[in-house]
């Protein structure tokens, strides 16, 4: 079992949360649209529109929803939560519900840390990973949402976890 | 398809079993694996699916962790019934060392070749160990989790020792495989390609090798698997075999069949799966017993 660590910034707490983590600035080069202007490495790999995957989620107040349960599943699960101890969990909330707007393509811009750099301190290991991965997917069953649905997220964050496992 | 009530005096065992581990379970809060991501326990001990092996580790340990499993099976078909047991212990989702026991009750086909109440019973002893990948972390990726194995494997023919002598069968043999599991997280599926380096017949039941066929032969094996729920899986299975008695001093009598089965798997929790399936194992011993062994199979597994 993980120790807790003594970093406990929100910045790291943030981390902390998406195992799934927002794929690095590597990433984005190979999927962002090539915009030479962008000062700032895409955080969220691109993903096309998709209308029926969103309306699974109940749009962007059921991401909202989501996130604010799962955010508060997390500081309250007793295998991970001591990562989010000092999270500050308005913004938290807030940060995980752009992140998962975005990854859903909705109309979202996640404009947190890269996961990477958010995670770094925390050597976090693989079932710190599937511990995070089994507290959303509850928190997906309670908002009622359709397992295929919850798969396809997943799918879409499980590149994250590689940002985001340092030991 | 009742459990035979040796099997349910197991039960108190492995419930006791699992009562040990629980306090050091409490003491560091439930970690381990999602549910069903470690395989369910297959025929010969290794964590994969009912017939085959699959290329991840099984129990609930994840990394750096210690995990055990514990598993009942139990196959009727309409001339013969296995009875399997076993325990599995695994480390760090790397290392895993199974152990297996079935017993063959060949029933009425005993009596038939003049052997009443004959029983097949042979040992298994396994080890395996994931050499790459991650099936379950790493599912964005191509890289299916990729595990190599051994199966040693050690009969007791009981009276029919002498014909397996007689037919140039030894009585110990060893499997080496290699097993790649894929998920598709997006879609749900589960896809498994084994393939198994063999003398063995009938899976060993039958001995290993024959004076015809002495070599080793490379069998296929799959499984395709659909993730209906976070506890519930569904699925199919093919594992090609040697077909090393045939012919033999009995023509064609102990031709063997590929086996297949379709299974669902159910994990309530994170320490229990059922797994109710449907088998066919082809013919065993037609020159006795001619139908084929199409029947019911189930199996109860706790993992820590």
């Amino acid at each position: 079992m993980t120790k807790p660590h003594p970093y406990r910034s929100t910045r790291t707490a943030l981390c902390a949360a998406l195992c799934l983590a927002l794929a690095g600035p590597l990433a984005a080069q190979t999927t962002a649209a090539p915009a030479a202007a962008t000062p700032r490495p895409q955080l969220v790999p691109v993903f096309a529109p998709d209308a029926a995957l969103l309306a699974a989620f109940g749009g962007v107040p059921g991401i909202t929803r989501l996130t604010a349960d799962f955010a508060d599943r997390l500081r309250a699960d007793a295998r991970i939560g001591h990562y989010f101890e000092k999270t500050k969990l308005p913004l938290f909330k807030q940060q995980l519900a752009d992140q998962f707007c975005q990854v859903l393509a909705g109309p979202c811009v996640y404009d947190g840390d890269t996961m990477k750099a958010a995670h770094a301190d925390l050597k976090i290991n693989r079932a710190d990973s599937l511990a995070l991965v089994e507290v959303l997917q509850t928190a997906m069953d309670q908002q009622g949402i359709a397992f295929t649905a919850q798969n396809q997220l997943l799918a879409r964050l499980a590149p994250m976890t590689r940002e985001i496992i340092t030991r | 398809m009742a459990l035979n009530p040796r099997y349910l005096r197991c039960l108190p065992a492995l419930a006791a079993a699992a009562a040990l581990c629980m306090p050091a379970l409490d003491a560091h809060a439930e970690t381990g694996k999602l549910r069903l991501t470690g395989g369910v326990s297959s025929i010969d001990g290794a964590a994969g699916g009912g017939l085959t092996p699959w290329g991840v580790i099984g129990t609930q340990a994840t990394a750096g962790q210690w995990g055990a499993s514990a598993f009942v099976t139990q196959a009727n078909t309409p001339g013969y019934q296995l009875q399997d047991s076993g325990v599995a212990l695994a480390w760090n989702e790397r290392l895993e060392l199974s152990f297996a026991r079935q017993r063959f009750d060949t029933r009425a086909n005993g009596a038939a070749v003049g052997l009443p109440g004959l029983v097949l019973q042979q040992d298994i002893v396994g080890v395996k160990w994931r050499v790459a990948g991650d099936a379950v972390l790493d599912s964005d990726l191509w890289m299916p989790s990729v595990a190599v194995g051994l199966q040693a494997k050690q009969l007791d023919a009981g009276g029919l020792a002498p014909t397996l002598a007689a037919l140039g069968a030894r009585r110990s043999g060893t499997d080496v495989y290699v097993s790649a599991t894929k998920l598709f997280l997006a879609q749900g599926i589960v896809v498994n390609g084994t393939l198994r380096a063999t003398q063995a017949n009938q899976n060993g039941l039958l001995g290993f090798g024959g004076t015809a066929h002495r070599a080793y032969s490379l069998q296929p094996e799959a499984s395709l698997a659909w993730l209906l729920h976070r506890t519930l899986a569904v699925g199919v299975e093919y594992r090609a075999k040697p077909d090393n008695l045939n012919p033999s001093l009995l023509g064609a009598g102990l031709k063997e069949d590929d086996w297949t089965d379709a299974f669902i798997a159910w994990a309530p929790t994170k320490h229990v799966s059922l797994t109710a399936a449907w088998v066919d194992l082809g013919r065993i011993v037609p020159a006795v017993d001619q139908r084929r062994q199409r029947g019911g199979y189930l199996s109860l597994q706790l993992a820590y």
